[in-house]
Parts: C-alpha cells; sequence; structure tokens
C-alpha cells in the first residue's frame, strides 16, 4: 500500500554528481518512485555499480554518462545527451557534486582558491545555465542545486568553499526569480553537516548536529514534491544560521569560527 | 588530518575499546585503507555492530566501517540469486525484496546486520533444525585481503579461502560482495504453533516431534525456573502463511507489514533496569500468557521481537552485558544444557532473553559453529568478577559436554578454551597465512583468543 502510493508520473530527471555522498540515497529515492535517471560522475568506474545498484532496486531507465561539470562543451551538451539517453525530454535536473578543501591549516594559495571557486561555483552555475536554457519552456520541470549554510556567512574555516556556495546561493535565487513566471521551480538546498565521504574523519562529522545523508536527501525529495524554494535541511539549520547572520561583524569577526 | 580515534564496543556495550574508523565508499577506498593501515596495529571490518562482544573492534587498530560499501549489484528473480556489497543490510534487502515475494533464506533475530557481518559470523536463524545456517545458501564470496586486491571465491574457485572465510569473523579479510539465494514466500506472514512445557525434557521432545514439519522452530526458556521446572519453555514452531490460508482481507496486500511505532531507549539508565526482580516478573508473566494455541503473526513480530525498541541495550546500564550462547551436540544435550541451567540458576545471574533451538547440518565453513544438537543463548548483566567466575564454570560445562561457544557472542573466554572448542583452528590459520601473511586482520576478540598474536 505504501509503496503504491508514493508512485507518480515517472519524470526523467539527470543527475549531476551522482556519486557523491548525498546523491546516493537521493537517487535511491527517486528510483523507488519509478522516476527515469540519467546519473553523472567523472570516473566510469564509479558510476557504473552505482547505475546497476538503482536498476536492482526500481524499474525506471537508469542511464549513466561521463561528464565533467568544469568541461563547457560537455556542459553545452548535457540535456540533449541525457533526453536521447532516456528518450524523453528531461523534467528536472539535480546538481550534487562539489568539494571541500582542507582550509584549516595552511591558507590556500592562489590555485587553491581557484580550484575551490570552480568546482563549487562556476561548474555548477554553468550546469545550470545550460538546464535552465533546456527547460525553460517546460511548465512543471524543476532545477535544484545542493549550495550549504556555509554559504550564509563566511567563516575562517572554509570561506573560500564559503564563497563559493554564497555565489551558487545567489545564482540559484536570480534564476529562480527569472524562471518563476514560466512554472519552472528553482530549489536551493543548504544542508548543514552531513555525514558523507566529503567530511570523512572530520571532527564536525561527529557533532549532534551532523546528519545522515539519507536524511538530508529525504528532506531534498520531499522539496522536489513540494516545490519549495528554499531547503535548509534538517530544519534546524534556518534557527541556526539566522541568528549566525545576525551577530553584528564587529562581535563576529573575533569569533572562532 | 590527523584521525581521532573513536570508543566502540559490540551490542553488549562490553568489552570496549578504541579504534580509528574508516568509512571507505568503494573498493579503491577500501585498498587505500588497507595500504596505509599500520602493520602490528591491526585492521578489521565492522559491519552494524550487532556482535555482543570485541569481534568488531580492534583497541589501539583501525576499523574498517562497511556501512557505505551498499550497493546492489545484480538479481536474478527467476533462481533468487542476489549479488549485494557486503555492507547493505538485511533490513534493505527485506524492504526490496519482500514486497516482490522474496524472503532472506535464514535470519537471525534483529534484521540490522550487513551481509558481510553475516557471512563473517555465518549466522544462523529459526530454520536452522531444517536448512543450516547462510553459509548453505552462499554461492560466491568476495573478498579484499591483505594486499589490497579483490579474491573471489567460492566452492569451486579459491575454496579455502571460501570456506576460512564463512565464519572467518573478518579475520581472513575484508568481505566486499557476495552472492547467496533468497527464498520465495508467499505472504509476509507466519503460521506460529505455541506450545507451553513444563521442564527441559518436554522442550526438547517438542522439537523432537514437531521439528520435521515446521519450517521454523525456537523456544523461549525460563532461565529462573528451577528444580523439577527448570526448562520450561514456549515453544515456538513455524510456517510460511500460503497465500490461501489469508483473510479475504489480507489477501489484498499479501506483502504488507504494519507499520509499527518503533520506541527507543533514548539514553543508557545510570544503574542496569533489568535485575532479577523485573526479569523474574517477565518471565512469568510471559510464561503464563503463551498457552497452547495457533497464531497468524507478520514477520516483523516473529523474526525479529527486540528490533520494535531500538537501542534496547541500553537497558542493561553503563557496565553493559554479555550474551551467553553455548551449543551441545545432540548426544550430549540434555544432560549437558541440564548442568548449564542449573548453574545459571544457582549463581542468581538474571536474564532476561533466553532462547532454546534445536540445530541441523553444520555447513562447510572452517570455523562455523552449529552441527545437530542443542544451542541455548542468555543475556547476563556484566558485573566485574562475578561474570567471569561465571562464564569459566559454564565455559568448563561446554568443554565437557563436547560443545562450544559461539564467536559472534563470546566476549569472555580465553585462548585454550577456544582451541578446544574449535580444533579446526590451524587448518583456519594456514588459509589465514596464506592471504594475510603478515597478520595485518585482527580484532581484540581474535587477540583475545590467540588467534592473531598480541
Ligand atoms: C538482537 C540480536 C539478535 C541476534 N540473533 C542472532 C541469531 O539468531 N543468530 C545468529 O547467528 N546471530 C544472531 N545475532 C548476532 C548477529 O547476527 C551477528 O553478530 C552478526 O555478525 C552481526 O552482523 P553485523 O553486520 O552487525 O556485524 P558486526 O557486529 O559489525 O561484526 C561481526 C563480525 O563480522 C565481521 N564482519 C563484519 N562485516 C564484515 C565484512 N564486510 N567483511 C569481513 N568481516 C566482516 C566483523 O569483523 C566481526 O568479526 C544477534 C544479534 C543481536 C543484537
Ligand atoms: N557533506 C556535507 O557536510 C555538506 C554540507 C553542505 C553542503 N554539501 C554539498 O553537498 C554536495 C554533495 O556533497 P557530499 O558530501 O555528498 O560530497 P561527496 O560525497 O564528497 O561527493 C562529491 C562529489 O562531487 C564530485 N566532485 C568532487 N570534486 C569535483 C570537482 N572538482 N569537479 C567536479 N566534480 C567533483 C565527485 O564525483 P566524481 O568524482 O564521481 O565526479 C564526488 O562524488 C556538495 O555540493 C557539497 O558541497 C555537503
Amino acid at each position: 500500500m505504501a509503496t503504491a502510493s508514493k508512485r507518480d508520473s515517472p519524470r526523467n530527471v539527470i543527475l549531476v554528481g551522482a556519486t557523491s555522498g548525498i546523491a546516493r540515497p537521493l537517487g535511491r529515492r527517486l528510483v523507488a518512485r519509478g522516476w527515469n535517471l540519467v546519473v553523472t560522475g567523472r570516473d566510469p568506474a564509479r558510476l557504473a555499480p552505482l547505475a546497476d545498484d538503482l536498476r536492482v532496486r526500481g524499474n525506471g531507465t537508469i542511464a549513466t554518462l561521463v561528464f565533467d561539470p568544469s568541461d563547457a562543451a560537455a556542459v553545452a551538451g548535457l540535456c540533449g545527451a541525457a533526453a536521447a539517453l532516456l528518450g524523453g525530454p528531461i523534467d528536472g535536473v539535480i546538481v550534487c557534486h562539489g568539494t571541500l578543501p582542507d582550509e584549516s591549516g595552511a591558507w590556500l594559495d592562489v590555485e587553491q582558491t581557484r580550484g575551490a571557486i570552480d568546482a563549487n561555483f562556476t561548474s555548477a552555475a554553468m550546469v545550470l545555465a545550460a538546464a535552465a536554457q533546456a527547460l525553460e519552456n517546460r511548465p512543471g520541470a524543476f532545477l535544484a542545486a545542493i549550495s550549504s549554510v556555509a554559504g550564509d556567512r563566511g567563516r575562517q574555516s572554509n570561506y573560500a568553499y564559503g564563497a563559493a556556495k554564497a555565489g551558487l546561493t545567489a545564482y540559484l535565487s536570480g534564476l529562480r526569480n527569472r524562471l518563476h513566471p514560466r512554472g519552472v521551480v528553482v530549489i536551493t538546498v543548504k544542508p548543514g553537516i552531513v555525514r558523507t565521504p566529503m567530511t570523512e574523519g572530520l571532527a564536525a562529522a561527529r557533532s549532534p548536529l551532523a546528519a545522515d545523508a539519507d536524511t538530508v536527501a529525504r528532506d531534498i525529495e520531499r522539496a522536489i514534491l513540494r516545490r519549495q524554494a528554499v531547503l535548509y535541511t534538517p530544519w534546524f539549520w534556518w534557527p541556526v544560521m539566522t541568528v549566525i547572520c545576525a551577530i553584528p561583524e564587529a562581535i563576529f569577526k573575533r569569533l572562532k569560527l | 588530518m590527523k584521525p581521532v580515534p573513536n570508543g566502540l564496543s559490540g551490542w553488549g556495550r562490553f568489552p570496549r575499546g578504541e579504534s580509528v574508523v574508516s568509512t571507505p565508499a568503494d573498493r579503491a577506498g577500501v585498498a587505500l585503507t588497507i595500504g596505509g593501515a599500520h602493520h602490528g596495529a591491526g585492521l578489521i571490518a565492522r559491519g552494524l555492530g550487532r556482535a555482543y562482544g570485541d569481534s568488531a573492534f580492534v583497541a589501539g587498530g583501525m576499523v574498517l566501517q562497511t556501512t557505505r560499501i551498499d550497493r546492489f549489484r545484480g538479481f536474478d528473480p527467476q533462481s533468487g540469486l542476489l549479488d549485494v556489497e557486503a555492507g547493505v543490510s538485511f533490513a534493505e534487502i527485506i524492504a526490496l525484496f519482500l514486497p516482490r515475494g522474496w524472503f532472506l533464506p535464514t535470519t537471525p533475530g534483529t534484521k540490522y546486520v550487513t551481509v558481510g557481518g553475516a557471512i563473517a559470523a555465518d549466522v544462523h536463524g529459526k530454520n536452522h533444525h531444517r536448512h543450516g545456517s547462510i553459509g548453505m545458501f552462499v554461492e560466491r564470496i568476495d573478498v579484499c585481503v591483505a594486499d589490497g586486491t579483490v579474491v573471489s571465491c567460492s566452492r569451486g574457485e579459491n575454496s579455502d579461502l571460501f570456506h576460512a572465510t564463512l565464519g572467518g569473523m573478518g579475520l581472513t579479510g575484508m568481505i566486499m560482495a557476495a552472492c547467496f539465494r533468497l527464498v520465495r514466500v508467499e505472504t509476509s506472514r507466519v503460521t506460529v504453533d505455541y506450545h507451553r512445557t513444563a521442564d527441559l525434557e518436554e522442550t526438547l521432545t517438542v522439537f523432537e516431534s514437531g521439528d520435521a514439519g515446521s519450517e521454523h522452530s525456537v523456544a523461549w526458556i525460563d532461565c529462573m525456573a528451577s528444580g523439577r521446572a527448570m526448562g520450561r519453555s514456549v515453544v515456538m514452531q513455524g510456517r510460511n502463511t500460503p497465500l490461501g490460508e489469508l483473510s479475504p482481507e489480507a489477501r489484498r496486500d499479501p506483502f504488507g507489514l504494519p507499520r509499527k511505532r518503533v520506541k527507543s531507549v533514548p539514553f543508557t539508565p545510570p544503574v542496569g533496569l533489568l535485575n532479577s526482580l523485573s526479569v523474574r516478573v517477565f518471565n512469568e508473566v510471559f510464561y503464563a500468557a503463551h498457552g497452547n494455541r495457533r497464531k497468524v503473526v507478520d514477520l516483523d513480530t516473529f523474526f525479529y521481537p527486540l528490533d520494535s525498541i531500538r537501542h534496547w541495550n541500553r537497558l542493561y546500564g553503563p557496565r553493559g552485558f554479555i550474551q551467553y550462547q553455548a551449543f551441545f551436540p545432540r548426544r550430549t544435550s540434555l544432560a549437558g544444557l541440564r548442568e548449564l541451567l542449573s548453574t545459571i540458576v544457582a549463581s542468581g545471574a538474571a536474564s532476561f532473553l533466553a532462547v532454546l533451538k534445536s540445530c541441523g547440518p553444520a555447513d562447510d565453513g572452517i570455523l562455523t559453529f552449529l552441527e545437530p544438537g542443542h544451542t541455548l543463548a542468555l543475556d547476563i548483566p556484566y558485573r566485574q568478577g562475578v561474570i567471569e567466575a561465571l562464564c569459566g564454570r559454564l565455559d568448563r560445562i561446554l568443554l565437557e559436554h563436547g560443545g562450544r561457544l559461539y564467536l559472534a557472542k563470546d566476549a569472555l573466554t580465553d585462548g585454550k578454551t577456544f582451541r578446544a572448542m574449535y580444533p579446526r583452528i590451524d587448518e583456519f590459520l594456514a588459509v589465514k597465512r596464506r592471504y594475510d601473511p603478515d597478520g595485518l586482520f585482527a580484532s581484540s576478540q581474535s587477540r583475545r583468543l590467540g588467534i592473531t598474536p598480541v
């Protein structure tokens, strides 16, 4: 019974960065709904087992696409390639790739700073730009990207990453504004600390505030179904970040965060 | 980044130790962890930590947490052959396959175990008397051995590694994936016959007479009853309910499971709540409540009654508890069980849950635990000094009757006793040396038992 009511009209979705810790349970949830997925990642050796897993779990079509989101030519062709793989137009794109540089010790040098911004902002924005063009005339379609609470306010422990995520949050907000009249929803996902390979071994992953990837995936799934604009996940990060953003800079600059 | 060790224990929360935990997400990550492990410090795989003692950590060493190696690889709906990575849990398999009409070929009393943990302990379920343990259904195991390569093994290929890994408690390497058969079921229910027995002899007689005709069989035994009532039990013998026996209403959703509110023990009470008084009351009530009758229950209720209370192990308080699980071969089981039970009753050590089960065919794991006979499992709250003395006495009774302890539960025994119980250990060690010449894989348990050097 429970499984039957979960099914809805199948949708064709691209999961960019599908190998990530958060995308993995998210993909499983979407496949359980009967949706068709194109899963992308840079490493074919990691994509194949992921796709096999999704195929055992659901009945939808699962296609893999080796794709580097920093390759502009590949980005331009993404939605076309995915539509061809699924044999139908794309209804949604979810951008999940990203990387957390270690900013705790030495300063990030010039190249590392560029790398952090490129991986977390530039490539994500390029994918969204391409997806917006492909979906602008499909009312009901959705675009989602995983930003971060780290983008709400820069802290000394991860401001390069935070700045990239702040850029992504701003980009998504503008894109939402633009696509709203066309009936295309844009979803900004802001997770707090999530136990994934990204945070493996970090003290933060043991904090009581750290969440399981599946909890975050469940929230993202729900946000997609409800066509929610901005999602803090788990929910308590919304009040936490509201307080953090309200601290006057004169005080904030002295804090060890 | 300097890795910080984690305090770990088994399900009994005794003993404890600190290990650095690594949670790789794929084969490359596992190879990396193995390559970076310190020889001498020890490395051991850990699934969901449902083994009771110290088998799934190594104090001062490194733990390979398997829960991100959790992908399904394939399923053949013709044969029921399932190919899965080792970190997939039984709960996940049930959630996905029960609605399609498939169930686990055998299952322990909790579904929160991983495939890797189930194979490493060669787990048994309520159908052991008919089908043996999980190894009987396993066709292939992929093991990441000490040099970081993955070796595929089966009864036909690298069979030495297969026989050592099945029941090998993680000491041959990390199980990466396995192929085993699921079995068909028509519904998610079990039809259970309950028999109340007056004493141990009657319990064994009911097993003897009813087991051949029942797919599942187990007895809950009152470990506090003494004298003539010693060994009085409620025997539960069940079979998978066929579709035709469901009510027309239930037939509309034959694989449905009632949604139960999962209760949780939110924190560890400062003292254990399961003392001899509360257990005595529970046992009296349970015995009185189960008369002789037939009932149709759902799979969760029949196989996993304890899973409805999350963290129930906290009820034993901060000192934790152990589970003592003994096996006696058929020829000595009545005498052995009698002596074991009277020693336990005399000690006054409360046991909330004591489970007795008849056992069937042994499989081909070198260190496999069960063969035809009986196994008794009971919980004992940890009390320093007292529990060591009691378990020492119980171990001697086991040895005198040709019995042995279950490694997935053991937390206290010593190397000499272990060797006497598992005489094939040298055969096991010869295989281990072939695949792990430098002795990389070790657990706190394997060191305590002298299987690996300290
Ligand atoms: C309430 C309860 C009821 C139980 N009932 C039963 C029962 O009826 N029958 C029964 O047989 N058992 C029973 N058990 C014990 C349980 O089934 C076993 O201990 C099982 O091994 C636990 O699986 P796990 O994934 O939690 O493994 P863990 O506890 O994490 O590890 C157990 C052992 O397996 C090894 N291991 C784990 N994963 C791997 C891997 N990928 N590769 C190599 N080695 C690995 C570990 O090194 C360790 O030696 C019960 C346990 C509980 C808590
Ligand atoms: N974990 C957290 O605590 C947390 C908190 C807030 C926000 N987030 C965000 O959530 C998203 C997913 O995070 P996660 O924790 O699931 O991460 P993850 O498990 O580390 O996975 C990140 C994925 O991104 C891809 N990737 C890494 N570096 C890349 C690069 N330079 N260019 C392109 N792709 C790259 C990788 O895929 P391939 O190598 O297969 O291509 C990898 O699978 C990220 O955007 C992250 O910033 C995470």
